[in-house]
């Protein structure tokens, strides 16, 4: 695991770590460059490329008009040029609009063209609720993008990931897509020592345990890793697992663990029907049924549209309490 | 007992029936004054399939109140020649 | 598509042996028809296909162990295999692409419906299976009262390594272990009562005389017929004997399969079902009761007359033997036993005359049903057997 640790560590904000790795990308690789809906002068919606434009210039930091399918197809065409572009798309709600040149074209083209193109795009895009921003800037689709092939999935949990797995990304030949939880921002973490880029093909177990494995990635890494906590007090002994990289899916790690602890509760901000959780409970089911002693069981939102009040909001996402309770229903 | 051509055809023959019924069997020191019953441990099951398989080899009828007749080798071979003949 | 899954041929098998599959890919088979051959504890068992179809994959190779349950083989609708529709129509014919491509066999699959199934984790299924160790009848402690590893670990003492394919001596030494298992947790864990009724069969032998003197030889009736066929229809009264307990409670059978006890010649017993005593002729019942005792000592049953019985009847009297205390083999509710027909004093319109009687027993489980209710049920036995000509 290249996710090392070390006791002489710095704290920043996820935020930092962002553009901290994408600063580190500008200085290294002078064809990469950045653009998105104003990520020049107002320094990103999420202030995650504030600082970049008066440090790289226009030529390298572009704001972008509001049309999402135009810029990421930019972003493609740029890559066949043999750029190596970073599009920042302002949420995942609104990369729908550019499904079309995400499909169709970053994920088709080395197929099509009997792989004499390459596309080598990064694409961040911030995913997830609980800023009580409603039904159009929260919702967690980055599970249907690990349906696509052809692209790589990643949804970095950790200050470390959120900053190194950008510049492993833009080595890549193929297209990846980084989906930032929007509620981790502003989240503050050690950055761990060592190499600024890290491996992006595992799992991590962010912490070990015996009785029930937890499997989850981005966001609910954190409310599971409370809810692991709050368990071990009442004797149960969960471990958690990352799964950092949703395509291509790292079986491995998490069959081991679900071969250990034989239970197994999949967390996933997105809807139950069809979600990505679904996906991790086939593999499950196909690779370790005969080592379970449960039913594999799933804490993901409520099947409706994220709802803007503050506790609506909040009775609609999974939550540390609702993990809790799902492992003491496991547990029987 | 004298013991014509026939008689050892027959018995032959019937012993090779009740082989079919109690295969583990030693037939060669089968009493034949003595039911099979208690030599071979036959049920009314195996006995009733020895009486069809008689039937059959032999053509002959055997009425249910005559089944008493058959239950040792001896008694055989005596209804078996009587009713052949 | 349908999948062919390792069955379970008595309530005490854990998994069974590929002897030789009887079908090969590519071949049609009907529901009903026999596709493998399987070695349990018991025996060697033909095992009916319960789909239409054409065989696609066949997952399981000859001597190979796998739990029940487990997928052995897939068998898909009738038409061209799946794999050909990968193939857009309107694309011109390209010999390389019309490759078929082949599909990697499933490592696993999920299990059927569980209905009725006994509620057990898959992992403490495996490692009860490993350990020989049957966790029918176990209290689950896991969800919805599963039984979990857990369970398992403290209940199992191993008797583990039992069951691969073998020779007499072994499968023998393997039966006795079978029943060993099944009679000790049925006399754990069943609160047995016994109740016996003398009854008289004058009516019933002189009726059969008459009608096997009717019958040509190859279709006379045993008495065991009459006592079949009089137990599964006093089942129609008493329906709580013909049940089987499951997860803590006892399931009724809608069906009436009585499971005929059948000694082994080599030692040992089976009690393979006959389905639908109740509804069943006479002669009819004869010809499937003696094809049974036949197959059953050649060691060629069937999967479902293993697994099907809702309760059994044993016979005794050859023996000898003039009450029957039966042990009730799980997850039955119930065991009628009868003994040898004797010749008994018996007072009839204030005279003490000679009559042909049978002992008639009933084992029974008291968490099913009470004294009372298996009192009626002997009773009605009783009574079925004095009108033979309406069996």
């Amino acid at each position: 695991m290249a996710v090392c640790v070390s006791l002489d560590v710095m704290t920043i904000t996820y935020r930092e770590a962002v553009r901290s790795g994408m600063r580190e990308a500008l200085q290294r690789d002078a064809r990469v460059f950045l653009m998105g809906e104003d990520v020049g002068e107002y320094g990103g919606t999420y202030a995650c490329s504030k600082g970049l434009l008066a440090e790289f210039g226009p030529e390298r930091i572009r704001d972008t008009p509001l049309s999402e399918s135009t810029f990421v197809g930019a972003g493609i065409g740029a890559a066949l040029g043999g750029m190596r572009p970073i599009v920042e798309v302002m949420t995942v709600n609104f990369s729908l609009l550019a499904l079309d040149q995400i499909m169709n074209n970053a994920a088709t083209l080395r197929h099509m063209s009997g792989g004499q193109f390459s596309v080598p795009l990064v694409v961040r895009m911030a995913t997830g609720a609980g800023r009580q921003v409603a039904a159009q800037h929260s919702h967690s689709l980055e599970g249907w993008y690990a349906h696509i092939p052809g692209i790589t999935v990643l949804t970095p949990a950790t200050i470390t990931d959120a900053r190194g797995m950008l510049l492993t990304a833009l080595k890549q030949p193929d297209p990846v897509f980084i989906f930032e939880h929007a509620y981790l921002y502003s989240m503050e973490g050690p950055l761990e020592e060592g190499p600024v880029a890290v491996e992006i093909s595992h799992a991590a177990v962010r912490r070990l345990g015996k009785d029930v494995s937890l499997l989850t990635f981005g966001g609910s890494v954190w409310k599971a890793l409370a809810a692991a906590e709050q368990l071990a007090q009442e004797g149960i002994d969960a471990e958690l697992v990352d799964l950092r990289v949703l395509r291509p899916l790292d079986r491995d790690t998490m069959l081991t663990s679900v071969r250990k602890t034989h239970r197994a509760i999949v967390i996933d901000e997105a809807w139950r029907t069809g979600s990505f959780a679904a996906e991790i409970s086939a593999v499950i089911m196909e690779q370790a049924f005969y080592d379970l002693d449960a039913p594999v069981a799933r804490v993901c939102s409520e099947e409706i549209p994220i709802p803007y009040p503050k506790h609506l909001e909040e009775a609609a996402l999974p939550s540390v309490g609702k993990i809790v309770q799902a492992v003491r229903r496991l547990l029987g | 007992m004298t013991t014509t051509p026939s008689d050892a055809d027959n018995r032959a023959h019937l012993l090779r029936l009740l082989g079919e019924i109690a295969p583990e069997a030693d037939l060669a020191t089968l009493n034949p004054d003595v039911s099979f019953r208690d030599q071979l441990d036959l049920d009314s099951m195996d006995f009733l399939n020895f009486v069809v398989s008689l039937h059959r080899a032999f053509h002959i009828e055997i009425p249910e109140s005559d089944y008493p007749k058959y239950t040792t080798l001896s008694g055989c071979l005596a209804q078996v020649a009587a009713l052949r003949t | 598509m349908a999948e062919f899954v390792m069955p379970t041929l008595g309530a005490d098998m854990t998994e069974g042996t590929l002897v030789q599959w009887k079908k090969r890919v590519g071949d049609r088979i009907a529901k009903g028809e026999i596709i493998a051959e399987v070695d349990t504890e018991k025996a060697a068992i033909d095992v009916e296909c319960h789909a239409n179809g054409i065989i696609d994959r066949l997952l399981t190779k000859p001597g190979e162990k796998v739990p029940v349950g487990t997928v052995m083989a897939v068998i898909r609708d009738e038409g061209p295999p799946a794999t050909a529709s990968l193939q857009p129509q309107h694309i011109a014919p390209q010999p390389v692409l019309r490759q078929p491509i082949p599909t990697p066999a499933a490592k696993t699959a999920p299990l059927p419906a569980p209905s009725g199934r006994l509620r057990i984790s898959p992992a403490a299924r495996k490692l009860a299976a490993e350990r020989g160790f049957d966790p029918t009848g176990l209290t689950g402690t896991g969800p919805e009262g599963a039984i979990t590893l857990e369970d398992i670990a403290r209940a199992g003492t191993s008797t583990a390594d039992i069951a691969k394919p073998a020779g007499t001596a072994e499968r023998q030494a393997r039966m006795r272990q079978t029943i060993a298992a099944a009679m000790a947790r049925s006399k754990r864990e069943i609160p047995h009562y016994y109740l016996s009724t003398t009854i008289d069969l004058s009516h019933a032998l002189a009726w059969l005389t008459a009608e096997n003197a009717r019958r040509p030889v190859t279709e006379r009736l045993l008495v065991s017929v009459l006592f079949i066929k009089a137990v599964a229809l006093a089942l129609r009264q008493i329906p709580e004997l013909n049940a089987l307990w499951k997860d803590g409670e006892a399931v009724r059978s809608e069906r009436i399969h009585i499971g005929t006890a059948i000694s082994l010649r080599q030692g040992g017993l089976v009690a393979p079902a006959l389905h639908d005593a109740d509804r069943a002729g006479l002669g009819d019942l004869m010809q499937r009761f003696q094809d049974l005792v036949k197959r059953s000592r050649a060691g060629s049953l069937r999967s479902s007359e293993l697994s099907d019985p809702t309760i059994t009847v044993t016979s005794l009297g050859e023996q000898g033997v003039e009450t029957v205390f039966g042990v009730i083999y799980p997850p039955q509710v119930a065991l009628v036993g009868f003994g040898k027909v004797l010749e008994r004093p018996w007072v009839a319109n204030g005279l003490v005359v000679a009559r042909p009687v049978v002992i008639a027993s009933l084992s029974a489980d008291h968490r099913v049903s009470d004294g009372h209710r298996g009192g009626l049920f002997l009773g009605e036995l009783d009574r079925l057997l004095q009108e033979p000509q309406s069996l």
